[in-house]
């Protein structure tokens, strides 16, 4: 594997020995010095075209934990989020030989380009509605951390799947390890044809009791430029998660951050269920994991030539 | 197997094992500062060091301290490996006891180049500063390319390069002896 740009470039062997070495990276979190050289002398570039906190800062610590050097960029706001000048941008970042570029991105196939014009390994961070690897992989990994595997279990993602490549990540991460999805949302908010994905698709709560586990989606309203929903209010009475739909069995996820009172009530985010907190606490780990795959082994492009 | 020739037996590791046992004790004796902790080397050396933790723990108290350390994100050779095994499985580093002050015995299992060794001591440093750093081994086989030596050397094994050693043990392997054979049984190739 020489990016990761979707989780379908992994099989179920390769999530299981990332998350199996990102148990032996949340021990090194754990440590006084919190730091390894794996990667020593490497360089790796986060790109960031969109707002981020959970994602870049843990993309940051993750490649620093590492020994390697980082950059970061970001340029929300700017003029450079335009095709020829991303194109400008990775050309000139790869001037600086850089190991791996991670790159989040409003537009759906950024990271894919992005491997077209650099020798670096690119990891997606986020692209538009398409994917978001990294956090399938730290939901899989929270969840088998508390459950020991996800074999058989029932799980529901509720919410903004039209908008949400959490979603798309997480449908086809949860069922490469052996759990069922479904998906449910008003209809506005469920993509045509999402079944394809070997999901069901429902477009009420009901049938949620049996879930194992809930996965909230959050409303996003930034990518949203008509209305989806009559209005939050309503929404919000209709499908957001809160004690009184959450079964006492039932676990509750969400990739934050959380509009509090829309898609999930305060008292289930802060009820003992909630697994929001680890799913944060695992993003350091897993991304360590996930940059070790892909640089650890893998000479640097000048080397290469040597070899 | 057969062009394989045993060094030692079951019997004969588990007498080194308890000849070893002792030099460390008599080396460390209780009372002086720096108390001794066993640290073993993922995955044989790991191993080895709860043998000697157990042996140790019979002859001297209070109790030693027992750690492991898996060396993989300490290689010097992570870029040169070949990349379908580029990214070796790693097993749990597991240093629970204060590192600060201690005598701390390394313990591996065959002794090569010293690579591994030098890795081991980088991790251990970034736990702690121990008082003394002491290295116990099965087998030396020689070929050093780093300036260390072992302080507990069970069997000292002249061998060519392409020789290889093959160190078995109950737990992994389910059975136990030491041989050396001609290259390539498919293991790991030590650091």
């Amino acid at each position: 594997m020489n990016h990761l740009i979707s989780i379908d470039d992994l099989d179920r062997a390769g999530i299981e020995r990332i998350l199996d070495r990102a148990e032996s990276f949340a021990e090194v979190s754990g440590r006084d010095i919190k730091k390894v050289p794996a990667l020593r002398g490497r360089t790796i570039v986060n790109l960031f075209y969109e707002a981020s906190t959970r994602t870049s800062s843990s993309f940051e610590l993750a490649a620093k934990r590492l020994s390697a050097d980082v950059v970061s960029i970001r340029s929300a706001g700017s003029s450079v989020d335009k095709g020829e000048s991303l194109r400008d941008t990775v050309q000139t970042l790869s001037a600086y030989d850089p190991a791996a570029i991670v790159i989040r991105s409003p537009y759906a196939g950024a990271a894919q380009l992005v491997a077209r014009w650099t020798d670096a390994a690119v990891i997606n961070a986020g692209d538009g509605k398409h994917e978001h690897p990294t956090q399938a992989l730290l939901d899989v990994f929270t969840l088998r951390q508390r459950l020991g595997s996800l074999e058989d279990l029932n799980i529901w993602i509720v919410g903004d799947v039209l908008h949400s490549r959490v979603a798309r990540s997480d449908i086809l991460a949860f069922q490469r390890m052996g759990a069922s999805v479904t998906v449910c949302g008003p209809p506005t908010l469920l993509p045509r044809g999402i079944e394809a994905l070997g999901c069901a698709a429902s477009p009420t709560l009901d049938g949620i009791s049996e879930a194992d586990v809930i996965y909230v989606l959050r409303m996003q309203h930034e990518r949203m430029q008509e209305s989806f929903v009559p209005s939050l209010r309503e929404y919000a009475e209709r499908y957001q998660i809160g004690l009184g739909r959450l079964q006492p069995n039932q676990l509750l996820m969400h990739p934050g951050p959380v509009n509090r009172g829309v898609e999930l009530s305060a008292d289930a985010i802060d009820s003992p269920q909630a697994l929001i907190g680890q799913q944060v606490k695992a993003g350091v780990a897993v991304r360590m994991a996930v940059l070790y795959e892909l640089l650890a082994g893998r000479p640097a492009a000048h080397m290469a030539v040597a070899a | 197997m057969s062009p394989n020739t045993v060094v030692l037996d079951r019997d004969g590791m588990r007498r080194t094992l308890v000849r070893i046992a002792h030099e460390i004790v008599e080396k460390n004796p209780p009372g002086e500062p720096g108390q001794i902790a066993i640290v073993g080397i993922q995955r044989r050396g790991a191993v080895l060091a709860r043998r000697l933790h157990t042996l140790t723990s019979e002859l001297i108290e209070p109790t030693v301290p027992l750690g492991f350390v898996d060396i993989s994100f300490y290689r010097d050779d992570l870029r040169l490996r070949d990349p379908s095994n580029a990214a070796p499985v790693v097993h749990a580093t597991q240093l629970d006891f204060p590192v600060d002050g201690r005598a701390i015995v390394i313990v591996d299992d065959v002794l090569y180049t010293g690579r591994t060794v030098r890795a081991a001591i980088d991790e251990i440093f970034d736990f702690g500063r121990p008082a003394r750093v002491q290295l116990a081994v099965l087998v030396d086989r020689g070929h050093r390319e780093l300036p260390i030596r072992p302080d507990y050397v069970g069997k000292n094994l002249p061998t060519a390069q392409d020789q290889r050693v093959n160190v078995r043990v109950e737990e992994i392997d389910g059975f136990e002896e030491v041989t050396i054979g001609p290259a390539a049984e498919p293991r790991r190739q030590a650091a």
